[in-house]
């Protein structure tokens, strides 16, 4: 019948509201099996367009007539070709406009608190990538932490919140998705922070965050305290915003902790991370509001599509919290690692300005999901 | 190596350089060699996974300049 156009915007929605949709990826299998849109009523199923150029007839029975059906594949092209023969067979279907490039680079912005004074804290949801960027906004100032390449959706909220950039903050270097730190700090002449641990070779002027260092947004100090972590990376810090809010970077998630290895060995930064996590985050208020740079599953998405919960409550609930024995706690976070992700070294690279690649090349180098946790 | 046909399918993006590569090999008798330029970056893994899929073999791949070249022998 028709081809409908849907945005990763709109599938982004489908996922918050728990909506159903029928996913027919057209990708390899390999890239299949390896990342796809996660959707806790998605169903899917997976042929690779190549094997359809002869026609879709073999797999009209495997699509339901009672679902909306989404064609997905890696830039678009395919999965409008396929869209279209599927509404020859007299199916009405949508394609994913921009394909998994265009899901990976989606921002869903979220609001996760009110701060004292009338202040605001969002996060942003790259859902399909599972990186989370926030933004600080009080007295029309406001600081951006952990933000991601697409600096233009910092940018555009900050002026539609009526909000200058005052203070750009990275709580460590990343190696899973290319930092829009720097590029952000650049557009609006404002103070890029980084913990020089991490940016020993970094190839631009920062500002040295060490833990604390209290970095105040808006005439009423919606104060960011630093707090050196380390784990993840050797300079990782988290932030306690407003004495309510623990912005834990890549040392601690909703259902997962910080991997050691991807900046270094593993075995070196182990204690660290279980320093950070046993014993530093043990004397944080319980009633801090966690709210990580990552997640890794679909599942630790609250209702409104955030990501946040009490450090109290994961303290309980958390596994990689609960390891008593730290052999145990050894073997886990450095034996049975996930793969890396992909082109990490590149990214590390690009984030410390060591190379500039093109944009197309910048977006490939993201394909994938993060990988930053162990569970 | 004895190519029967070169496909020049640079600057097309996907699915193209695979429909182009059907149609060619279709042209083809089995044993006969297909060259296949392209740029495209998907262009590697679907060819690869579309060769092994159809039967047909893939002797040879290398990336030079940004083109990417193939060889594959008709199944």
């Amino acid at each position: 019948m028709t081809v409908n156009v849907m945005t990763a915007g709109e599938v982004a929605k489908k996922v918050i509201n728990k909506d159903a949709l029928f996913i027919l990826d057209v990708r390899n299998e390999d890239a299949f099996a390896d990342w796809k849109i996660e959707g806790d009523n998605f169903d899917y199923f997976n042929i690779p367009y190549f094997e359809l150029l002869d026609g879709v007839e073999g797999i009209m029975e495997k699509i339901p007539s009672d679902k909306e059906v989404l064609v997905v594949c890696a830039k678009e092209g395919s999965s409008v070709m396929v869209a279209e023969m599927l509404a020859e067979e007299g199916l009405t279907v949508s394609y994913l406009k921009g394909g998994m490039k265009s899901w990976s680079e989606h921002l869903e912005p979220v609001k996760v608190g009110d701060l004292k004074d009338g202040g605001e804290l969002y996060q942003f949801v790259r859902i399909g990538k599972g990186c989370l960027s926030y933004m600080v906004i009080s007295n029309g100032e406001a600081a951006i932490i952990d933000a991601t390449r697409m600096t233009d959706v910092f940018l555009n909220f900050a002026e539609s919140k009526g909000a200058k950039i005052t203070n750009v903050l990275d709580t460590h270097l990343h190696a899973d998705h290319i930092s829009g730190g720097r590029s952000i700090a650049e557009k609006t002449n404002t103070t890029y922070w980084l913990p020089p641990k991490d940016a020993e070779e970094v190839t631009f002027d920062y500002a040295t965050l060490e833990g604390g260092n209290v970095v105040t947004i808006g005439n009423t100090a919606i104060d960011i305290h630093a707090l050196y972590s380390p784990g993840h990376t050797i300079g990782s810090t988290s932030f306690v915003v407003d004495e309510k809010f623990l912005l834990s970077g890549d040392i601690l998630f909703i259902d997962s902790i910080g991997r050691p290895d991807l900046a270094g060995k593993a075995e070196d930064w182990v204690g660290d991370l279980r320093e950070s996590l046993y014993t530093r985050y043990r004397e944080l208020s319980g009633e801090l509001v966690v709210l990580p740079a990552h997640f890794m599953i679909i599942d630790e998405l609250n209702e409104d599509g955030s990501v946040a919960e009490k450090l109290g409550t994961l303290f309980v609930k958390n596994h990689g919290l609960n390891i008593d024995d730290e052999a145990e706690f050894r073997r886990l976070v450095t034996e049975n690692l996930p793969p890396q992700p992909n082109a990490y070294q590149e990214i590390r690279e690009t984030n410390m300005g060591k190379i500039t690649p093109e944009e197309e090349k910048q977006r490939e180098m993201e394909i994938g999901p993060n990988r930053c946790a162990v569970r | 190596m004895d190519v029967t046909k070169v496909l020049d399918a640079k600057g097309l993006a996907c699915p193209m350089p695979i429909v182009r590569t059907k149609k060619a090999i279709n042209e083809l008798e089995p044993g006969q060699i297909l060259e296949v330029h392209a740029t495209d970056k998907g262009a590697k893994s679907d060819l690869t996974a579309w060769a092994k899929s159809g039967g047909h073999e893939l002797l040879k791949d290398t990336e030079e300049n940004e083109v990417f070249k193939f060889w594959i022998k008709k199944g």
